[in-house]
């Protein structure tokens, strides 16, 4: 059975936590592990955090939109802005790379992502704004298809 | 749920206990709270006591790496203690591990400074 969930909210850092919570309650009908609850959350974050610093530069006025679907332990989720968006996103990609080293960015973002997901798209044009793409088998589900 | 930061001052170790959640929202208050500690007391070694932090994303290893540079100025030294398994994940993918030392105990991190 497929399940779909949709939210949008203020790009405000105190709305991160609000994101990867709401995220983890919706994803735990599928009966994760710890480490996989934790591992959606992070990524949550990630992703959210991107939005409000990199696609709006915290301006509040800016709305960041996500998108999950559950279906037969394969979660999808799309972290979406209308910002600035990213001019080269294989840079962007690699580990520690920042464009805001001033404001202690660690550059880690879409790394944690490709290491706690399955799959990672980025698709993002400047001036546009950038959407990811997330997906992730649930290892329970692994199991029951083998 | 929001950060809780605790911090006590050995010699010239600050030790700062982080409990609840470390991201982009938190991680500014720490920033500025650590940072100023560090430069007041005129702090050269940090043990970071990660027992009680319950979620951490890139965001707290921003402003690890911002206090470690701190310190590194003034030659001192950062242990972090008490790590989870989820938590030491994203600093091993970093590589935060070859330039912070790690040890299970806050005692064992104080005894490593020379403190305890």
């Amino acid at each position: 059975m497929k399940n779909e969930m949709k939210l949008q909210f203020s790009a405000l850092s105190q709305n991160e936590s609000f994101a990867r919570v709401t995220v983890a309650s919706f994803i735990a009908q599928l009966d994760p592990t710890m480490d996989e609850l934790t591992e959606i959350k992070t990524v949550v974050s990630e992703a959210v955090t991107n939005s409000i610093i990199h696609g709006y530069d915290n301006d509040p006025e800016g709305i960041v939109f996500i998108n999950v679907t559950i279906e037969n332990g394969l979660i999808e989720m799309s972290i979406k802005d209308i910002g600035h968006g990213i001019a080269d996103v294989e840079e962007a990609r690699q580990p520690l790379f920042t464009t805001k080293p001033d404001l202690e960015r660690s550059g880690m973002g879409f790394t944690i992502m490709e290491n706690f997901m399955d799959e990672v798209e980025i698709h993002s044009q400047p001036g546009k704004g950038t959407e990811v793409r997330l997906r992730k088998h649930l290892s329970s589900s692994k199991m029951l298809c083998n | 749920m929001s950060l809780n930061i605790d911090m006590e001052i050995k010699n010239d170790v600050l030790c700062l206990r982080l409990s609840g959640e470390l991201d982009h929202h938190t991680a500014e208050e720490l920033r500025m709270k650590a940072a100023e500690t560090i430069e007041r007391h005129q702090i050269r070694h940090i043990v970071l006591n990660l027992e009680q932090l319950s979620f951490m994303d890139s965001s707290g290893l921003g402003v690890i790496l911002g206090r470690y540079k701190q310190i590194k100025q003034v030659h001192g030294e950062m242990v972090v203690c008490a790590i989870s398994p989820a938590i030491q994940r994203l600093f091993d993918m970093s590589g935060m591990f070859k330039i912070i030392g790690m040890e299970p105990s806050e005692e064992f991190a104080l005894q490593r400074l020379g403190v305890a």
